[in-house]
């Protein structure tokens, strides 16, 4: 039976289309969401420090505040904001609206520009309000 | 030809016998998200190079307490729903499959269990 299946021709896939907005924007949805997931971690880590006490929690900030440790979570603000625009836009389609070329397109710039704006603001309002 | 049985159709839960559930909690936890974590970025530009007894007063005020659960929970249940259809989506056999759709619930309420021991222990005062 599952013999029927084995020879079937598969269809072109990934490595065959022309990179478009939309199809980059869905693959940056699938990859920032499992970026945060593994980032709960740091969440997770940054909790628990500020429970444990004070010596610890400070040696933790430490590690956030160095410029790895900023690298990281820049681009963990970006993936928390791509994913959350690209969300949204998930949201805007199941209600069957913005699905033709066009505005699909404008979604998917929107979402990218707006991540990175989103991003920029956010660690902006970071600093001024840096402790 | 319709080959599904009357009562499968009435009750519409698919050969998962799950239905929409997954799809739905998706959608609740997005919705969701968008306020909760929202308040999350705005509580960490806020309280960020805060020393610890700053940061520790804040997670201590019950509003915010509640609110870094619901973050934490809202969360963990979003990514865990994603993280299995990643799975579904690329892993083809069958055995390793279910090792990680459940190493994934895992992973979701170890990090839960953490995350709500310290909310709760701050909470109640440290």
């Amino acid at each position: 039976m599952s013999d029927v299946t084995r020879n079937r021709p598969l269809s072109p896939h990934l490595t065959i289309y022309k990179p478009i907005p939309t199809m980059m924007m869905s693959i940056a949805h699938r990859m920032t969401g499992a970026a945060l997931y593994f980032g709960t971690v740091l969440l997770a880590w940054w909790l628990v420090a500020a429970s444990a006490g004070e010596a610890y929690f400070e040696w933790v900030n430490g590690i956030f505040g160095s410029f790895p440790g900023q690298l990281v979570l820049f681009f963990y603000t970006w993936a928390l904001m791509h994913h959350m625009l690209g969300g949204m836009r998930h949201l805007v389609w199941d209600t069957g609206r913005g699905m033709d070329k066009d505005a699909s397109t404008r979604f998917a710039w929107a979402t990218l520009g707006g991540s990175i704006t989103l991003t920029i603001l956010i660690w902006i309002a970071g600093y001024v309000f840096r402790g | 030809m319709e080959l599904r049985t009357p009562l499968g159709r009435v009750l519409g839960l698919g050969s998962a016998k799950q239905g929409t559930d997954h799809f739905w909690r998706q959608r609740v936890t997005a919705v969701a998200n968008l306020f909760l974590i929202t308040f999350f970025v705005i509580f960490i530009v806020v309280y960020n190079g805060e020393p610890h007894a700053v940061v520790t007063g804040a997670l201590a005020n019950p509003l915010i307490a509640v609110l870094i659960g619901l973050v934490v929970l809202s969360a963990l249940i979003h990514m865990r729903l994603g993280m299995q259809v990643i799975i579904e989506d690329y892993i083809h056999n069958e055995a390793i499959k279910i090792l990680l759709v459940m190493a994934n619930t895992f992973f979701a309420i170890a990090v839960g269990g953490l995350c709500l021991f310290a909310v709760l222990k701050l909470g109640f005062g440290g």
